[in-house]
């Protein structure tokens, strides 16, 4: 059964409200060295089959992600 | 009575328990900023609703970080009674002051609306003003207060009478139409084993007027004072 | 590095070549990228109202009441009594709600927020206005998630800051589809002494930002907002701006203790045109010079040219016009309250604004002129059209007069119609009860908010029915404002002013123009003769999408007082035996109804005609009667006229109540008609039985038509008899259901 995991992130240029307050607090866990973080989300697909590529990067680009606002990336698994 | 009402970045409804509490003869409310390491001369605390510092990451998560914590910790280790009200109740999961944890709502949008809650335990400094079985009528303000908690720790709350209010309907009876999150046992609200810290989704401090439509959020503080 | 300044780079500034020929005789000298950057945003029609002002000033904007007038400020002030103050205003979010609407609406929310805490007051309650195309069918899916994002997006924000949206107005119709209306309405209060000033005033008093650091969000968002929109606008996307409620929660606690602080000589937000916009307008309001340096300003992203730090739109910022020698006070809340802030410039008396980046100046612009000497134009109205007809007779005689069975059926396709069903969906959605002021819950005529620290109790309303503005804009901006005032009446209140959001289609289009005419003229007749100021608000064309401009919408926010707690009312029937009247005459104008609209499918008719006198004597004879506490329940008769009104009446409590009707048994009227007309000025009440007799003497010295309806049954059943040969029945739990329930079974399907 192929997986696929689209992971969806704020784009570059947006505002992440969430990235900057979990920076701070990785910061106040004591973490050294944090720099920019940004929160996205991930999503695992199980298909039964091989999926169309053009149609999931459709999916992807319009339903899991919202291209306004949010790029995203697509991973295969074996 | 003097009960310190935490003020975290985020918070909004501090000066409503301030306004509520201060109808009470005998007791009197104090905001305590989160930036303080001390809650000497306290005789009670209340974590107020609201959305302490964004609740970006998870809700309640970010408060651990605070010095109040800390404070409030000690506090209620040595058996001092605090309070905590929707996001006050996240805090305490998160800080773990409380078994379970608060997730998103059964439908997945915030509700604003009045809910009937059924008293489930009155032998704790939170309750002991109400009739077992009394039905509260207080409204709830939230997008993530669907309790959970696994089996295992469900039957630990149960067994120990940690359930203190259940989402029912105005006669009592529970059911998935009563349970307005999708909260594990219709859980509204639990209280630690020592019984000296309590947190509810509902938010009693609107429910204390009458112009408000509802005094019986009353009990609550009554019992804090009693 | 920066472009060169070329016509093409002028024209697609938005600016025309007469207007670029005005900038380079302000400044003397052709401006530079940056400047026609700056001169671009502040003479859009958002920042600027050049289309609008004209017939801006046709308002009345006196009053009694009145501290801080329209236009002075970022928001009008209003006194209520006992040195209290209430400062309030409505603001559109359309083109970005269209483009992104949960951060379109949420950074609508936030914007309007900020209006208010600038003028020095604490933002107590929200409501919005809210247009969508249809949401039934299949068709309705792109306008279902433009409503579900809208509404989610204000949620986030209001909830999050903890200021209760407690009402305002939801309605569907395919002219917005598209093009979503989204206006934003705040209030707030303060004391009298706590007015704060958007002027730079004190030269050498240092000028601080504070707040959120600038990205490039909605770059040129004011710009966006002043063009129609078009396939291309959806690509043209960076003008989309990110809200950070709690950011804003957090500049709002340090603002107001920094004003009470006496620190400040003078705050601006930076809303719309961002940093250009705040440094020109408290330069000209001050009759000073600013001068700021854009390497001081806190940033985001790297590599910002002075251009996009300008014209950047990111939310949650201030401009803090700080009394010399106290930046020490300043800095410490600022510190308290974990903002980011700089001291980024200083006033001076050259009455410039100046712009430095590091030691180069990059913008050298008259201050006044760029804020205030805007270009004006007076666009083209076309002729008015011929009315439409009014005769309900020839309206519906190509429609039989319903039986039985269609009467039945035509009340319940009104009460689940999308504008006329419960919005009980939405405003679940917000948390209404925070700050401990809900004293009517949402739904009903007005809200009614408690604000403690004032000990006053405030009404608020917002409304307009735009299918009679689009059949004659005169008339439904009348009767925009009288039903707001009727609202507040209904709800035990006396209203005070008004603020206003004018949404029309772009004002190019001569027919355009001669709505927005039209409706300015009815507005403000209208506050004359209720007596009310209008205090402010906002104008937003350019609502247009490719099928065609919207329908006109001046939507009316109005907010009035109510003296007494005893005096709140709301329109739920209350108590099975009390006694129902029709305050009014019943009415025969079918012309504009949602009767036409929801059974017929027609937009047909002129509206109802609107007459002053028998408005506010119906106003006055609900207060009378409110007064001498022997109402128990007040709804006004709008959209689905006598019979929804009754049914609302039933259904608006906890569990439905039932009524039990008769009408007029001699009249000659077709049956639709008399149910469902929308003819102005009626109010249906209902009394406590042992006043009845004296309600109905009250009724006849107040000099205005009135009927003895019927009573309250505590029967789950609306019975309405007509005549011996007209009488129906409604099952009240199953109009419930579906009154209730519609809107949550297209949402959640």
């Amino acid at each position: 059964m192929p997986k696929v995991i689209v992971t969806v992130m704020p784009k570059p240029s947006v505002l992440d409200p969430q990235g900057v307050a979990t920076a701070k607090l990785m910061k106040q866990s004591g973490l050294a060295g944090v720099g920019r973080v940004r929160v996205g989300k991930s999503i695992e697909i199980e298909f039964e089959s091989t999926p169309d590529a053009a149609k999931l990067e459709g999916v992807a680009r319009d339903l899991l992600s919202n291209p306004v606002i949010e790029d995203f990336r697509i991973e295969t698994l074996p | 009575m003097k009960v310190g009402v935490v003020r975290f970045p985020g918070s909004n409804c501090d000066q409503d328990c301030v306004v509520a509490l201060s109808q009470f003869p005998g007791m009197s409310a104090e905001i305590l900023w989160h930036k303080e390491d001390t809650v000497a001369g306290f005789d009670a605390i209340i974590l107020p609703g609201g959305f302490s510092y964004g609740d970006y990451l998870r809700c309640g998560v970010s408060a651990r970080f605070s010095p109040v914590m800390g404070a409030v910790k000690d506090f209620a280790a040595a058996g001092g009674p605090v309070l905590g009200v929707c996001n006050g109740f996240q805090i305490l999961c998160e800080s773990g002051l409380l078994p379970g944890a608060l997730v998103r709502n059964r439908d997945l949008r915030f509700i604003c609306e009045h809910t009937h809650l059924r008293v489930e335990r009155t032998d704790t400094p939170f309750t002991r003003a109400a009739s077992s079985g009394q039905i509260l009528r207080i409204p709830i303000a939230h997008g993530e207060g669907c309790y959970f908690a696994d089996n295992d720790t469900l039957r630990d709350l149960r067994e120990h009478g940690q359930v203190l209010l259940r989402y029912s309907d105005e006669r009592g009876y529970l059911s998935q139409e009563t349970n307005p999150n999708g909260s594990r046992d219709n859980i509204a609200g639990i209280c630690n084993r020592e019984r000296n810290v309590f947190g509810l989704m509902p938010h009693p401090e609107r429910a204390c007027d009458p112009l408000l439509g509802s005094t019986d959020g009353r009990v609550i503080f009554q019992s804090l004072l009693s | 590095m920066t472009p060169e300044v070329t016509p093409e780079i002028v024209a697609k500034h938005g600016l025309s070549p007469e207007e670029y020929a005005r900038i380079e005789s302000i400044l003397g000298r052709a401006p530079n990228f940056t400047e026609l950057g700056v001169f671009s945003v502040m003479w859009s029609e958002h920042c600027s109202y050049k289309n609008s002002r004209p017939e801006l000033r046709k308002f009345p904007t006196e009053g009694t009441r009145v501290l801080v007038k329209a236009g002075e400020e970022n928001a009008g002030v209003i006194d209520i009594g006992d040195g209290w103050a209430v400062a309030f205003k409505i603001e559109s979010h359309n083109h970005p709600s269209a483009v992104e609407p949960f951060q379109g609406a949420a950074t609508g929310v936030g914007g309007i927020i900020r209006d208010i805490f600038t003028m020095g007051a604490r933002p107590v309650f929200s409501m919005n206005s809210l247009r969508f195309g249809d949401i039934r069918g299949e068709e309705g899916a792109a306008n279902r998630r433009l409503f579900a994002g809208v509404v989610a997006g204000i949620a986030h924000y209001g909830n999050c800051i903890g200021i209760p949206t407690i009402g305002g107005e939801v309605y569907f119709d395919d002219s917005y589809a598209g093009n979503p209306l989204v206006n934003a309405f705040c209030l707030g209060i303060l004391r009298h002494e706590q007015i704060a000033r958007g002027a730079a005033t004190g030269v050498g008093n240092p000028v601080f930002y504070v707040g959120a650091e600038t990205g490039r969000d909605g770059l040129a968002g004011a710009a966006f907002a002043s063009r129609d929109l078009t396939e291309e606008s959806k690509e043209d996307r960076p003008a989309v701006q990110v809200g950070d409620p709690f950011r804003e929660k957090l500049l709002l606690e340090a603002c107001l203790e920094l004003l009470a602080s006496g620190c400040v000589a003078g705050i601006q937000d930076m809303g719309a045109a961002g940093l250009t916009c705040s440094t020109c307008e408290t330069a000209s309001r001050g009759g000073t010079g600013v001068e700021i340096d854009t390497e001081k300003v806190p940033k985001r992203e790297t590599g910002m040219t002075p251009y996009e730090i300008l014209l950047s739109e990111s939310q949650e910022r201030m401009l803090v016009i700080v009394k010399k020698g106290q930046e020490g006070q300043v800095k410490e809340i600022f510190e308290k309250w974990d903002l980011p802030y700089s001291e980024v410039g200083v006033v001076n008396d050259d009455g410039l604004m100046r712009v430095k980046e590091g030691g180069r100046v990059v913008v050298e612009i008259p201050a006044r002129a760029l804020a205030d000497e805007a270009p004006v134009y007076v666009r083209e109205a076309a002729p008015k059209p011929p009315p439409h007809p009014s005769d309900s007779k020839k309206l519906l005689a190509d429609i039989p007069e319903p039986d039985a069975a269609g009467i039945h059926s035509a009340l319940e396709t009104l009460l689940k119609f999308p504008s006329i069903a419960s919005k009980r969906w939405v405003w679940r959605q917000y948390d209404h009860m925070v700050r401990l002021g809900a004293a009517v819950l949402p739904g009903s005529d007005a809200a009614v908010f408690i604000v403690r620290e004032a000990n006053k109790i405030l009404a608020a309303t917002t409304d307009c029915n735009a299918l009679y503005c689009r059949q004659d804009p005169r008339e439904g901006a009348r009767i925009a404002v009288a039903e707001a005032a009727r609202n507040l009446a209904c709800s035990g209140a006396v209203p005070l002013a008004v603020t206003d959001n004018l949404n029309f289609g772009n004002p190019y289009r001569p027919e355009n123009f001669l709505q927005l005419r039209e409706a300015v003229e009815g507005l403000a007749e209208a506050c004359r003769q209720l007596g009310v100021p209008v205090t402010g608000g906002n104008v937003s064309l350019y609502n247009e999408s490719p099928s065609g401009a919207i329908d006109p919408t001046p939507t009316v926010g109005m907010v009035g007082l109510i003296e007494d707690a005893a005096h709140i009312t709301t329109q739920a029937f209350q108590n099975p035996g009390d006694v129902i009247f029709l305050l009014g005459s019943p009415g025969s104008e079918i012309g504009a109804s949602h009767y036409l609209l929801a059974v017929h499918e027609r937009k047909a008719g002129a509206p109802p005609a609107l007459d002053f006198s028998r408005e506010m004597a119906v106003h006055e004879a609900l207060r009378t009667l409110i007064r001498k506490g022997m109402v128990r329940s007040a709804h006004d008769c709008s959209e689905g006229g006598l019979a929804v009104a009754l049914a609302e009446s039933c259904l608006a409590g906890p569990a439905p109540l039932g009524a039990t009707i008769s009408l007029l048994p001699d009249t000659t009227e077709r049956t639709d008609v008399m149910l469902f007309n929308e003819s102005q000025s009626r109010v249906i009440i209902s009394v406590p039985e042992d006043h009845a007799d004296k309600v109905s003497e009250l009724l006849s010295e107040c000099g205005i038509p009135w009927t003895r309806l019927g009573t309250v049954t505590d029967q789950p059943s609306l019975n309405i008899r007509l005549r011996k040969d007209a009488e129906y029945s409604w099952n009240t739990e199953h109009l419930q259901h579906l009154w209730n329930n519609t809107i949550e079974e297209i949402m959640e399907g």
